[in-house]
C-alpha cells in the first residue's frame, strides 16, 4: 500500500519535468511523459484497488510526514484510501489518462504542447491529492491546487483577453467560495482541535449534538467551498464561461477533476452534513434549484460546448439533491456515471469542432451523422445516458436512485424529487436537440482531416463505460445488483430503500418523453415552431434562459458596479492626498532643484565665489 | 632697503585675485578661463610670499612653492581637458559642454 504516493506523485513529476525542460521537449517525447504519467498512475491505482478489496482492510491511512508543528496545531500530510477515495481515484486517474490521450491529438501543433500537458499533469496531481488526502489542510491544498490549474487551464489561449478574463472569473468567483471553506477549517480547528478528517468526524459525533450551532455552522462553511468548486447556484457562473480553454481541458474539469470535488467533500464529510438537518435541505435545495436552473438555460444555447457546460451544472445538481436526501452512494454513483457519459460528451464535441475548424455553433452544423460516424455514435451514447435512456445507459441507473431516494424520503424531498423529474424531461430534451440539429438535417459544413486511434480509442472505451458502467448498481426489479452500494458500505453504512416499480417505469416515460418530444421539434424544424420561438414574448424568454437566467448581468449591477463605484470614489480620499502630496512634493523639489544643474561651468563658479563671498563676510563680520 | 608696505602687496594680490575671477566668470573661451585661474593662484601666491616677508618665517615661501608646482600641474591636466572637449565639440565655449545639466 504505500505505492499509494505513487498516485499522485507520478503526475506531479511529469507535470515538474515539462514545467523545468521549458518546452525544449520534442513533442513525441512530451505527449510521452504527459500521458505517460498519469496512465502509470492508473494502472497502479486499478493495482492498488485489486489488493485493497482483495485485502482485509476497510480503510488504509499512510502518514507521509508531519506538515508542521506550532503547539497543539500539528497538521501530518497523509493519504487515506477508503472504497469512496477508491471510487474517486480511479475515476480520475482512467478517465483522465483517456482525455490525455486524446488531447495529443487534439493540441497537436499547438505552440503552448508542452505547456498544455504540465498543466492539465499538475490538474491531476491535485485533484489526486484532494480525493486521497486524509487531513483537511491537505485535501485544501489540492482543492487550491485544482483552482489554480484550472485558471491556467481556461486561461490557456491567454493571447484573446476574452480567455483570460474568463480564466480570472473562474478564480475569482471559485475564490469566494474557498474563502468560505477556509473558514470552516479554521472553525472546525478551533472546535475540535485537529484537522484529520476521520478523527473530526468521529469527534464531531460525540462533541456535537444534532442541529447544534458549531455543526450547523461548520457544515454551512464547508458546502460554500462545495458550491463554489461544483457550480451551483449562487455561484456557478463561471463555469459556462470556462469554455473558453481547449475541449480536453472541458472534459477534464467537468468529468474527472474539479466540479465533482465539491460533491466529494461533502460526501466525505458527510456524517458532519448529518449532524446539521437544516444545511443537509439546503445542499438538496440548492440541488434542486440549480439543476432546473441550468437544463432551462442548455435548452436555448447555440455553442455545442455551452450546451454541455450548462448540462454539467445541471447533473451536479442531481448529485447536490442525492447529497440533500442523504442519499450518499447515489451521490457517488451518479459523480461516477457522469464521469464516463460527459467526458464522452466532451470529447465526441472535441471530435466535432476539430474537424470542422473550430465551429462551435450547431446551427452551421447538421447531417453529420453520415460524414463523422465516430463522432455521432459516441455523442449519441453520451446523449442517451444524459438522458437516461431507461435499461441501456449507465445515466439511467445513476438517475433513477436520486429519485427514488428523494421519492422514498417523502415529505419535502418530493418537491425535490418533482424538479428532479421536470429535469430529467428538460434534459433528454436539450440534449437530443443538439443531436438532431448537429447530426440530421441538411449539411452546412464539410468536415476535414481524419481521426486517428489516439481520439477512436478515448471515445470507443468511454462509450462503452457509459452504457454499462451503470449495472453496477440496480433497483430490485431490474436485477437488484448493489454492488457499488456493498463497496461503499464502509462510508456509508445506512442504504436508501428501493423505489417502488412504477416509479422506475414512470421516470423512463419521463425520459423518453423528452426524447419524443425532441424529435417532434427538431427532426425536421417547422416553419410553425420557428415562428412560435421568434415570437416576441417567447424570445425574451428565451434570451433570458441563454443567457443563464441572468445572473451575470444580476452580479454585476449588485457586485461588479457598486464595488467599481466604491473603489472610484475611495480614490481620492484623505489617505491618498497624503501620499499623493509627498510624491508631488518630491517631484516639484525634484524639478526646482535639477534646474540648478545647468551643466554649465561658469555658472557653478559664479555660486562658488558667491558661497566664499558670503562665508567670509559671515566670518569677518561676526 | 626701501619695502613696500604690507598692505600695499595686500591689495595687489586682492586685486589680482579679483581680477582672476571676474575672468574666470566672464569669460567663455577655455584657455582665457585657465588663463584667469593662473593669475588666483599667483595671487594666492602673492599674499603667501607677503606674509612670509611680514613675519619673517619661510613657511611661506614653502607655499609657494607647493603653488607653483600645483599650478603646474593644474595646467597639464587642464590643457589635455581643454584639448579633448575641442575634439569632441570642435568648440573652445565652455558653454557649449553644458551635457551635464540635471
Amino acid at each position: 500500500m504505500a505505492f499509494l504516493v505513487l498516485v499522485p506523485l507520478l503526475p506531479l513529476l511529469g507535470s515538474a519535468l515539462l514545467i523545468l525542460s521549458e518546452g525544449r521537449l520534442p513533442p513525441r517525447l512530451v505527449a510521452l511523459v504527459g500521458v505517460g504519467s498519469v496512465a502509470l498512475s492508473a494502472v497502479i491505482a486499478t493495482w492498488l484497488a485489486i489488493a485493497f478489496l482483495t485485502g482485509p482492510d476497510q480503510h488504509v491511512t499512510l502518514t507521509l510526514w508531519q506538515w508542521v508543528r506550532i503547539g497543539a496545531f500539528a497538521p501530518t500530510v497523509s493519504l487515506y484510501l477508503d472504497p469512496l477515495s477508491l471510487v474517486m481515484m480511479l475515476v480520475v486517474t482512467i478517465i483522465g489518462s483517456l482525455i490525455l490521450l486524446y488531447a495529443v491529438d487534439f493540441m497537436a501543433g499547438d505552440e503552448g504542447y508542452s505547456r498544455f500537458f504540465a498543466y492539465m499533469d499538475l490538474f491531476v496531481a491535485a485533484m489526486l491529492l484532494l480525493v486521497l488526502a486524509g487531513d483537511l489542510l491537505a485535501l485544501y491544498v489540492g482543492w487550491e491546487g485544482v483552482g489554480l490549474c484550472s485558471y491556467l487551464l481556461i486561461g490557456f489561449w491567454y493571447q484573446d483577453p476574452a480567455n483570460g478574463l474568463a480564466a480570472r472569473k473562474a478564480f475569482i468567483v471559485t475564490r469566494i467560495g474557498d474563502t468560505g471553506f477556509m473558514l470552516g477549517l479554521f472553525l472546525i480547528f478551533t472546535q475540535l482541535h485537529t484537522l484529520q478528517i476521520q478523527p473530526v468526524l468521529a469527534q464531531a459525533q460525540t462533541s456535537w449534538h444534532v442541529g447544534s450551532l458549531a455543526a450547523t455552522l461548520a457544515a454551512a462553511l464547508l458546502l460554500t467551498g462545495a458550491i463554489g468548486k461544483s457550480a451551483q447556484v449562487p455561484l456557478q457562473t463561471w463555469l459556462p464561461d470556462a469554455m473558453a480553454g481547449p475541449t480536453p481541458v472541458s472534459a477534464l474539469i467537468h468529468a474527472a477533476t474539479m466540479v465533482t470535488a465539491g460533491v466529494y467533500l461533502i460526501a466525505r464529510t458527510h456524517t458532519l452534513f448529518a449532524l446539521a438537518p437544516v444545511v443537509l435541505a439546503a445542499v438538496g435545495v440548492i440541488g434542486t434549484i440549480t439543476l432546473l436552473i441550468a437544463a432551462f438555460a442548455a435548452l436555448n444555447q447555440s455553442d455545442i460546448k455551452r450546451i454541455l457546460a450548462y448540462s454539467t451544472i445541471s447533473q451536479i445538481g442531481y448529485m447536490f439533491l442525492a447529497l440533500g436526501v442523504g442519499a450518499w452512494s447515489a451521490a457517488v454513483f451518479h459523480l461516477m456515471v457522469h464521469a464516463f457519459f460527459k467526458a464522452l460528451l466532451f470529447l465526441a464535441a472535441g471530435a466535432i469542432t476539430m474537424r470542422l475548424h473550430h465551429e462551435h455553433n450547431i446551427f452551421r452544423m447538421g447531417g453529420l451523422a453520415k460524414r463523422l460516424p465516430l463522432a455521432f455514435w459516441s455523442f449519441l451514447i453520451g446523449s442517451a445516458s444524459l438522458a437516461a435512456l431507461p435499461l441501456i445507459t449507465a445515466g439511467f441507473y445513476s438517475k433513477d436512485a436520486i429519485l427514488s431516494a428523494a421519492w422514498a424520503q417523502g415529505g419535502g424531498a418530493l418537491l425535490l424529487w418533482l424538479g428532479g423529474i421536470v429535469t430529467a424531461f428538460v434534459t433528454a430534451l436539450y440534449i437530443f436537440r443538439a443531436v438532431f440539429i448537429v447530426f440530421f438535417g441538411p449539411a452546412k459544413t464539410e468536415p476535414s482531416g481524419r481521426y486517428s486511434w489516439r481520439v477512436a480509442v478515448p471515445l470507443t472505451l468511454l462509450s462503452v463505460l457509459a452504457l454499462i458502467g451503470g449495472l453496477v448498481e440496480t433497483p430490485p426489479a431490474l436485477g437488484g445488483i448493489t454492488l457499488f452500494s456493498r463497496l461503499l458500505a464502509p462510508v456509508f453504512p445506512n442504504a436508501p430503500p428501493p423505489a417502488p416499480v412504477a416509479l422506475i417505469l414512470f421516470t423512463a416515460f419521463i425520459s423518453l418523453l423528452g426524447l419524443g418530444l425532441a424529435y417532434a421539434l427538431y427532426w425536421q424544424i417547422g416553419p410553425r415552431f420557428i415562428a412560435w420561438s421568434n415570437s416576441p414574448a417567447i424570445a425574451a424568454w428565451r434570451r433570458f434562459f441563454a443567457e443563464g437566467w441572468a445572473f451575470d448581468a444580476l452580479y454585476h449591477r449588485l457586485v461588479v458596479a457598486p464595488f467599481l463605484a466604491l473603489v472610484r470614489a475611495n480614490r481620492g480620499d484623505f489617505i491618498d492626498q497624503f501620499y499623493t502630496g509627498i510624491a508631488w512634493t518630491c517631484r516639484w523639489l525634484h524639478q526646482r532643484l535639477g534646474a540648478l544643474q545647468t551643466g554649465r561651468i561658469r555658472w557653478y563658479a559664479s555660486w562658488i565665489a558667491a558661497g566664499s563671498v558670503v562665508t567670509i563676510a559671515v566670518a569677518v563680520l561676526r | 632697503m626701501m619695502t613696500a608696505p604690507l598692505q600695499h602687496a595686500l591689495y595687489l594680490a586682492i586685486f589680482l585675485f579679483a581680477l582672476g575671477v571676474t575672468g574666470v566668470l566672464v569669460r567663455r573661451n577655455l584657455l582665457f578661463i585657465l588663463m584667469s585661474i593662473e593669475i588666483m593662484l599667483n595671487a594666492a601666491g602673492l599674499a603667501f610670499i607677503t606674509a612670509a616677508a611680514r613675519w619673517g618665517q619661510a613657511d611661506g615661501q614653502v607655499m609657494f612653492l607647493f603653488i607653483l608646482s600645483l599650478a603646474a600641474a593644474e595646467v597639464s591636466v587642464g590643457l589635455a581637458l581643454i584639448i579633448r572637449i575641442r575634439h569632441r565639440l570642435t568648440t573652445l565655449d565652455a558653454d557649449a559642454a553644458n551635457l551635464m545639466q540635471g
